[in-house]
C-alpha cells in the first residue's frame, strides 16, 4: 500500500520507543519526530529533513515565496523557540505520599520526572505550544503512570478513589482542545494516566471480522500490525501516527476514509471503560441492539471525564486491492461545492474527497518538491497553460476537488469514471494523481508546517466544524472574511491567511475545516490577539448554523458554548451521568461540561 | 441612537465641491457620452435584467410560496407562476447605459437652470466606492423631492460610481413613457400596499435581495417612503429595510453597508405645493402631462443642492450584540417567516438612528434660521394683535444669536462667515421673496395665509433635529411643577413619548436623549444643576423661551386635537374620517382665535391622533 507517511521504523514497534520516553523521539515542543522539520536552508529554500516522509529530504523550491509572499514574513526575521526545558520552570510536584506508596506497592511503572510530567501536561493547542516555545510550563500532572493492561487500569483508578487523586487519561498526546491542559483550580495530586503501554492486539476473529486491542494503540501501528494478517481498520484520521485508540473513543474521531469505513462510532463494536464506580460493557458483541440508550454513547465522546477506556473491539476488512489518487479543478469554489453535494446526493462519494479554496490550492502547490527532470517541469507548465489559458479558468479563483479511490481494481476504475462524469457536469477537469497525493500530504505535514511558521513571527491552527448542505457556502465565506476582519480590527498588521476545505461529505451536510494564520510581528501579545480571532471565528461558525465541533472535541476550549449547543436539558442529563460515575471528580480534567 | 459623538461641536464633515461647476465650464453631449467604468462589487457575478428575473422565478423562496399558494388557493402551480413572472414583469427594472446616458445629458441643462450649484461631499464619495468593493451597499437618501433619486443617479454617474436600482413607488408608472425612461434608468416599483399578498411579497423581497446579494447594484430606497411633506424627517418604515437586512442576518453574505445620503435643498421645488397638500387639497396625479406644465419652474431661482454621503454604516456592526443568529438554524431559510421580536426591535432601532444619520448632515441654510425667527416674530405679533414688520438690523441680530447657538448644538450650518451677516440675512430673504413678503402685507385670504406660513415653518422644520431634545427639555422645565431633577425628567419623559411620532426620537434611548439635552444646555451655559435641582440661568431664558416657543405650535396642536377627541363625536368614526373631520373642527377653531396656523397641517393632525391612539387616550373603532 502507498503509504503518505511509510515510518522508516516500521520494523520496531514504535511503542517501545514511546516507553517512558517518549521525548526522545518526539519534540517536546512541537509538532511529531525530532528528526522531522521544516527549515530555510542557507539558500532560503526550504528543506524537509529526516527520512520519514515522501517529502523527507527534498527541497522546496517554492515554499519560501509563498511563505513571505502569504504572511509578509522574512526569512530574515528569525522566532526561535528556547532549545531545551530549564527544570526549574517546572514547579515540583504535590505528591500524594499514600498514593505512591501503594501504587509502587502494586508495581505499576510511574515516574514524577520533570521532562515526562511536561510532555503529557499539554496538547498542540497554539497557545500551548507557544508557551511551551518559551519555556514556559503552567500546571502539569505531578505524576505519570504506565499501566500495561486494563486491570492494571482497574488497580489505579481504585487507589485514586481511595487518595481521592485526579485522574487525566493521556494516550496520544495529540488533543487540539485543551483537554489535556490540567485544571489551574486542581489541588489535589493529579496523576497522568499514559496508555502507551497498552498497545496490542489480543485477538482477531476472521469470522466476524473484528479484532480486540489494547486502547494505548497509536493509529499507524494498528494499521501495521493488522496489515500483517491482510486486514485495516480504515480509521485514518489526520493525527494517526500519533493519535490512539482510546483517544479515538474519547473524542468521537472521524476518518478520512469515512465514506468506507465509517467514523469511530460506526467501527466500534464493543468498549470496556474503567470507572470509578467500576468497569462498563456490553455483555455481548452485536452489531446492533435495542436496548435503551446506547451506552456507548455516553463513552465516546467523554473526553476522559469518566473513565479509562482500555480495551475497544473494532470492525476490521480486507486491505483494498487497489488505492488511486485523483483530482479536479473546478473554476471557483462554488461550482466544486454544488459537484460535492452531487456525489452526496448520488452517494457515490470515494473514500475520501475534499475540495480545496483557492488559497489552500496555492498552498498545497507551494509544497511542490523540486523536480527532477526539465521534462516534468515542462509538462506542468503545459498543464498550466491549458487550464488558466485555454479553459479560461482564473488562477486566482479555481479551486481543487482531491479524491481518493479504494477497492477492487476494476470497481475502483468504474467509480472514477462516475465521479469525473459528475465533476464534468460542474465544470471540473481531471487534474491527475499527483496533484491529488499532495493535497492528502499538506494535512500530514501542516503541523510540521506550523512549527516552521513559528520560526518566523508566524502562528497558526486549524479548526473545524460541520454544517448542512445549503449553508456551505456562507459558512466558508464567511468564517474566512470574519477571521481577516478580527485580524485588523486587533491590529494585525499584515492580512492573515484564511482558508477552508470541503473535507467530509454527508448524505445531509459536510465538514469543512478552516486554516488560519497570520504573521504577528509588532504585536506585543499574540496568542491573546490569536485566542480572541479563533473565538470569534467560532461565534461565527455557531452563527452560521455550524456545529461546535465535528472531530476535534470540546475539551476546555470550546466548553463555553456546550449549553446552547445541547440545551440545559442535555446539559443535565450530561451533569447526571457524570454525577453518578465519578461523584468524587476523579476524573477531574474538566472538559466538555 | 448613541453613535453621535459625546460634544456636537466636534463633529467632523467633509467639504463639499460643486459639480455643476465643471458642467458650466465643459459640453455635456461630452460628459454624456464619456467612459463610464464603475468599479464593482468583488465578489459580483455578471449578470443581465432578465438573468436577475430568472434567478428570482427559479429560487427556492419562491418555489415555496408558489406551492404554499397552490395549496391554499386550490389554482396549479403553472398559473401561478405565470403570474409570478407577469408581476416580476411589472416590478422588475431594466437599466440601460444609454437611458443614463440620456439624463445625463438632459438633467445637466436642467439642473443648470435651476441651481445655483450641487454641492457633493468627495470624501463620502470615495468611502461610497470602497465600501461597494467590499460589501453589498445600500443607499439611503432623505427624501423631500421627486428630484431625490435622480439627482442621486446623476452624482454617481459623474463620480463614476456604481449606478443604483431604486425602489420607486408604483405611482410613476401611470405616467406613460417616463416610468418606462425611469425603469431603464434603474428604477422598480412596488405598489404601495400589498398586504397579504403572500406572492407578491415574496417577489418584491427576493427581487430586491437576489440584485443585493449578486451585488448587481448598489440597492437605493426611501427609508420615510414618501417625500415628507414638512421638511421633517418621517418616522421611517421597515419593509425594505427587513429585507435588505435579511441576507445578513441568515448569513447569505458577509456584511450589508448602509450609506445614508443627506439631501438638502435650499428651495424645494414642490415647496408650495406640499403646504397646499398639507392643508388637504389632494396631490396632482403623477402625468406625464403635469411634467411638462410644470416646467415654468424652470425660470425660478432654487438655490443650490448639498447632497452629503454619510459614512457607511455596517449592519454586521449594528446587529452585534443584538440579534442572535443562531435563531435561523433550525428552520430551512427559504421557508418565510415574521421576524422574530429581538430582530423586528433591531431592525426598528437601526432605522431611528439611520435616520438621524441623515438628519445629523443635513445642511442648514441661513434662511432656515431667519424663518424660524419671523414665524415666532409673527406669532408674538399676532398675540398682541399687532401688525408690523421687523426691522432688518434687529432680525440680523437675532439670527446671528441663533447661528452661533446653532453651531453649539452642532448644526451643518452653511453661513458664509466671510460675508457681513446682514447681506446673509438679507440675501436669504430675497432667494425666498415670496414667503417673507407675507409678514409684510397681512391681508390675504386665509388659505393662502395658511400656505405661507406652513411653507415657512417646513424651513423652521429643517432645523428641528438639531434643536429638539433641548427644546423638549426647555419645554419640560416650564411645565414641570418644580424644579426637582426627578419632577424635570418625568415631564420630559412625557413629552417626548407623546411627540414620538412627531420627531425622531429613538425608542427606548429617553435617558440619552435627556442626558445629551441637559448637556448641551449646562454647557452653552443657560442650565445649571444642582444636587437635587435644575435652575435656568440668568441668560439661559432666551435661549429657553426660543426652544419652547419652538414647539409651541406642535404642542398647540396636541392640545386641540385632545380637547376635539374629548368633546367630540368620536366614538364611531374610521380614522380617515376622522382627520377629515378634525380639520374642519379645526378650521373652527381657528376662528374663535386659535394661535398657529400650523395646527391646520394634516400631518400634525395624524401625528397627534397617532400619539393619543397609542397612548390609549382615544380607542379605535370599526364602523
Amino acid at each position: 500500500m502507498d503509504r503518505l507517511f511509510e515510518c522508516v521504523n516500521c520494523k520496531l514497534n514504535l511503542c517501545q520507543y514511546l516507553f517512558f520516553h517518549r521525548q526522545e523521539i518526539l519534540k517536546w515542543n512541537g509538532w511529531g519526530y525530532s528528526d522531522t522539520r521544516f527549515l530555510f536552508n542557507k539558500k532560503g529554500q526550504a528543506e524537509f529533513t529526516g527520512k520519514r516522509y515522501r517529502l523527507s529530504g527534498m527541497i522546496i523550491p517554492a515554499l519560501q515565496n509563498w511563505f513571505e509572499g502569504t504572511f509578509g514574513a522574512s526569512v530574515q526575521h528569525k522566532s526561535p523557540a528556547m532549545p531545551i526545558l530549564t527544570s526549574s520552570a517546572v514547579q515540583p510536584p504535590t505528591l500524594n505520599e499514600a498514593f505512591v506508596d501503594e501504587l509502587k506497592s502494586t508495581g505499576i511503572p510511574c515516574s514524577h520526572d520533570a521532562e515526562d510530567r511536561v510532555f503529557r501536561g499539554h496538547g498542540h493547542c497554539l497557545h500551548e505550544v507557544f508557551a511551551l516555545r518559551e519555556g514556559k510550563v503552567g500546571r502539569v500532572p505531578d505524576i505519570v503512570v504506565w499501566p500495561n493492561c486494563h486491570n492494571d487500569v482497574v488497580k489505579i483508578v481504585e487507589l485514586a478513589c481511595k487518595h481521592n487523586v485526579c485522574l487525566i487519561p493521556y494516550g496520544g498526546g495529540t488533543s487540539v482542545s485543551s483537554a489535556l491542559e490540567c485544571p489551574p483550580e486542581e489541588t489535589r495530586c493529579i496523576v497522568s494516566l499514559d496508555t502507551s503501554q497498552m498497545n496490542r492486539i489480543l485477538w482477531i476473529d476472521e469470522k466476524n471480522l473484528t479484532a480486540h486491542v489494547e486502547a494505548g494503540i497509536v493509529g499507524q501501528e494498528l494499521e501495521r500490525l493488522l496489515n500483517e494478517s491482510g486486514y485495516c481498520t480504515g480509521h485514518e484520521p489526520d493525527s494517526m501516527e500519533f493519535s490512539s485508540l482510546g483517544g479515538w473513543v474519547a473524542t468521537r474521531a472521524s476518518g478520512m476514509k469515512k465514506n468506507i469505513y465509517g467514523n469511530i462510532e460506526d467501527l466500534v463494536v464493543h468498549v470496556k471503560m474503567v470507572t470509578p464506580q467500576g468497569v462498563i460493557e456490553k455483555g455481548c458483541q452485536c452489531p446492533r441492539m435495542s436496548t435503551g440508550p446506547d451506552i456507548h454513547h455516553f463513552i465516546m465522546g467523554s473526553e476522559g471525564t469518566l473513565g479509562v477506556v482500555t480495551e475497544v473491539t473494532m470492525k476490521i476488512r480486507p486491505m483494498p486491492e487497489y488505492q488511486k489518487y485523483g483530482s479536479v479543478v473546478f473554476p471557483n469554489f462554488e461550482q466544486g461545492v454544488a459537484c460535492l453535494r452531487e456525489v452526496a446526493k448520488q452517494r457515490c462519494a470515494p473514500a475520501s474527497i475534499r475540495l480545496m479554496d483557492n488559497e489552500q490550492f496555492k498552498f498545497g502547490h507551494a509544497l511542490k518538491p523540486q523536480v527532477s527532470s526539465i521534462f516534468t517541469s515542462f509538462l506542468d507548465g503545459l498543464k498550466k497553460f491549458y487550464i488558466t489559458k485555454f479553459k479560461g479558468f482564473d488562477p486566482d479563483r479555481l479551486c481543487v476537488a482531491t479524491l481518493l479511490f479504494e477497492g477492487d481494481r476494476e470497481k475502483v476504475l468504474q467509480h472514477e469514471k462516475q465521479v469525473y462524469d459528475i465533476a464534468a457536469k460542474f465544470g471540473g477537469l481531471a487534474a491527475g494523481e499527483d496533484n491529488g497525493q499532495r493535497g492528502y500530504m499538506l494535512t500530514f505535514v501542516i503541523a510540521y508546517l506550523r512549527d516552521l511558521g513559528m520560526d518566523y513571527y508566524v502562528i497558526g491552527e486549524s479548526f473545524e466544524t460541520s454544517v448542512p448542505w445549503d449553508r456551505v457556502l456562507d459558512i466558508c465565506r464567511n468564517v474566512k472574511a470574519r477571521i481577516i476582519q478580527e485580524c485588523k480590527d486587533k491590529g494585525v498588521q499584515f492580512s492573515p491567511l484564511s482558508t477552508c476545505r470541503v473535507t467530509q461529505t454527508y448524505d445531509a451536510g459536510a465538514c469543512v475545516y478552516f486554516y488560519f494564520a497570520f504573521n504577528y510581528r509588532g504585536l506585543s501579545d499574540p496568542v491573546h490577539v490569536y485566542e480572541q480571532v479563533e473565538h470569534a471565528a467560532r461565534e461565527e461558525i455557531l452563527a452560521n448554523g455550524g456545529s461546535l465541533s465535528h472531530h476535534h472535541g470540546v475539551g476546555k476550549l470550546r466548553k463555553e458554548w456546550m449549553r446552547e449547543t445541547i440545551s440545559d436539558v442535555g446539559m443535565g442529563m450530561l451533569k447526571s451521568v457524570k454525577n453518578y460515575v465519578d461523584p468524587k471528580n476523579i476524573f477531574g480534567n474538566r472538559n466538555l461540561i | 441612537c448613541g453613535s453621535l459623538s459625546k460634544d456636537p461641536m466636534l463633529k467632523k464633515r467633509d467639504d463639499f465641491e460643486d459639480i455643476l461647476e465643471e458642467r458650466r465650464n465643459s459640453s455635456d453631449l461630452k460628459y454624456a457620452l464619456r467612459c463610464y467604468t464603475p468599479v464593482l462589487y468583488k465578489g459580483v457575478t455578471p449578470c443581465t435584467s432578465s438573468m436577475l428575473k430568472s434567478m428570482v422565478l427559479q429560487s427556492d423562496q419562491l418555489h415555496y410560496v408558489i406551492n404554499q399558494v397552490s395549496k391554499e388557493t386550490g389554482k396549479a402551480t403553472d398559473d401561478i407562476k405565470e403570474e409570478a413572472s407577469a408581476i416580476l414583469e411589472e416590478m422588475a427594472q431594466c437599466l440601460q447605459l444609454s437611458t443614463v446616458r440620456f439624463f445625463a445629458f438632459t438633467l445637466s441643462k436642467a439642473f443648470k437652470t435651476l441651481f445655483r450649484s450641487i454641492c457633493v461631499n468627495e470624501d463620502g464619495i470615495q468611502r461610497l466606492q470602497q465600501a461597494i468593493q467590499e460589501h453589498p451597499v445600500v443607499l439611503l437618501p432623505s427624501h423631500r423631492s421627486y428630484m431625490d433619486f435622480l439627482l442621486m443617479s446623476y452624482i454617481l454617474y459623474t463620480y463614476d460610481v456604481a449606478l443604483p436600482v431604486i425602489a420607486a413607488g408604483m405611482d410613476f408608472m401611470g405616467m406613460k413613457f417616463v416610468g418606462e425612461m425611469l425603469r431603464m434608468s434603474g428604477a422598480f416599483f412596488i405598489r404601495r400596499s400589498f398586504g397579504g399578498d403572500k406572492l407578491y411579497w415574496a417577489l418584491f423581497s427576493e427581487y430586491v435581495k437576489t440584485m443585493l446579494k449578486n451585488g448587481f447594484a448598489p440597492v437605493e430606497f426611501f427609508l420615510e417612503g414618501t417625500r415628507s411633506r414638512t421638511s421633517k424627517s418621517l418616522t421611517p418604515k421597515l419593509g425594505l429595510l427587513n429585507i435588505v437586512m435579511d441576507p445578513f442576518l441568515k448569513g447569505e453574505v458577509f456584511d450589508v453597508n448602509v450609506v445614508p445620503v443627506s439631501i438638502s435643498y435650499e428651495r424645494v421645488l414642490e415647496e408650495t405645493l406640499y403646504a397646499r397638500e398639507l392643508l388637504g387639497i389632494p396631490k396632482p396625479k403623477e402625468s406625464t402631462s403635469g411634467l411638462f406644465k410644470a416646467r415654468k419652474i424652470l425660470s425660478e431661482d432654487y438655490g443650490s443642492i448639498h447632497v452629503y454621503f454619510g459614512q457607511p454604516v455596517s449592519v454586521r456592526s449594528l446587529a452585534q450584540g443584538k440579534v442572535n443568529r443562531c435563531q435561523f438554524n433550525l428552520v430551512p431559510r427559504h421557508i418565510p417567516r415574521r421576524p422574530s421580536e429581538d430582530i423586528a426591535s433591531f431592525v426598528n432601532d437601526s432605522a431611528y438612528r439611520l435616520v438621524r444619520a441623515q438628519e445629523e448632515n443635513m445642511v442648514l441654510k441661513p434662511w432656515v434660521l431667519v424663518a424660524s425667527l419671523l414665524l415666532q416674530y409673527h406669532h408674538q405679533n399676532q398675540a398682541a394683535g399687532q401688525k408690523r414688520g421687523i426691522a432688518l438690523g434687529e432680525l440680523t441680530a437675532q439670527a446671528v444669536w441663533l447661528r452661533d447657538l446653532s453651531r453649539q448644538y452642532g448644526a451643518f450650518l452653511h453661513w458664509p462667515d466671510h460675508i457681513p451677516p446682514s447681506e446673509v440675512v438679507s440675501s436669504s430673504l430675497t432667494l425666498h421673496r415670496g414667503l417673507y413678503v407675507y409678514t409684510l402685507k397681512q391681508h390675504k385670504e386665509l388659505l393662502s395665509q395658511a400656505v405661507i406660513l406652513l411653507s415657512c415653518a417646513s424651513y423652521r422644520n429643517q432645523a428641528l433635529h438639531v434643536f429638539v431634545r433641548p427644546a423638549l427639555l426647555a419645554l419640560a422645565i416650564h411645565t414641570a411643577s418644580s424644579n426637582q431633577k426627578q419632577e424635570v425628567f418625568n415631564s420630559f419623559s412625557f413629552l417626548r413619548n407623546m411627540f414620538s411620532n412627531e420627531f425622531i426620537l429613538c425608542p427606548g434611548a429617553t435617558v440619552q436623549d435627556f442626558e445629551e439635552a441637559c448637556y448641551l444646555l449646562v454647557k452653552t451655559g443657560a442650565l445649571q444643576f444642582t444636587q437635587q435641582e435644575v435652575l435656568v440661568t440668568e441668560r439661559g431664558h432666551r435661549t429657553l423661551a426660543f426652544l419652547s416657543t419652538m414647539l409651541d405650535p406642535f404642542l398647540q396642536g396636541y392640545q386641540v386635537k385632545e380637547t376635539l377627541c374629548n368633546g367630540c363625536v368620536m366614538f364611531c368614526v374610521q380614522k380617515g374620517g376622522c382627520v377629515h373631520n378634525s380639520i374642519q373642527r379645526s378650521r373652527e377653531h381657528l376662528r374663535i382665535g386659535l394661535k398657529y396656523m400650523e395646527v391646520l397641517s394634516s400631518d400634525l393632525q395624524k401625528n397627534s391622533l397617532a400619539a393619543l391612539l397609542r397612548l390609549g387616550a382615544v380607542r379605535k373603532m370599526k364602523g
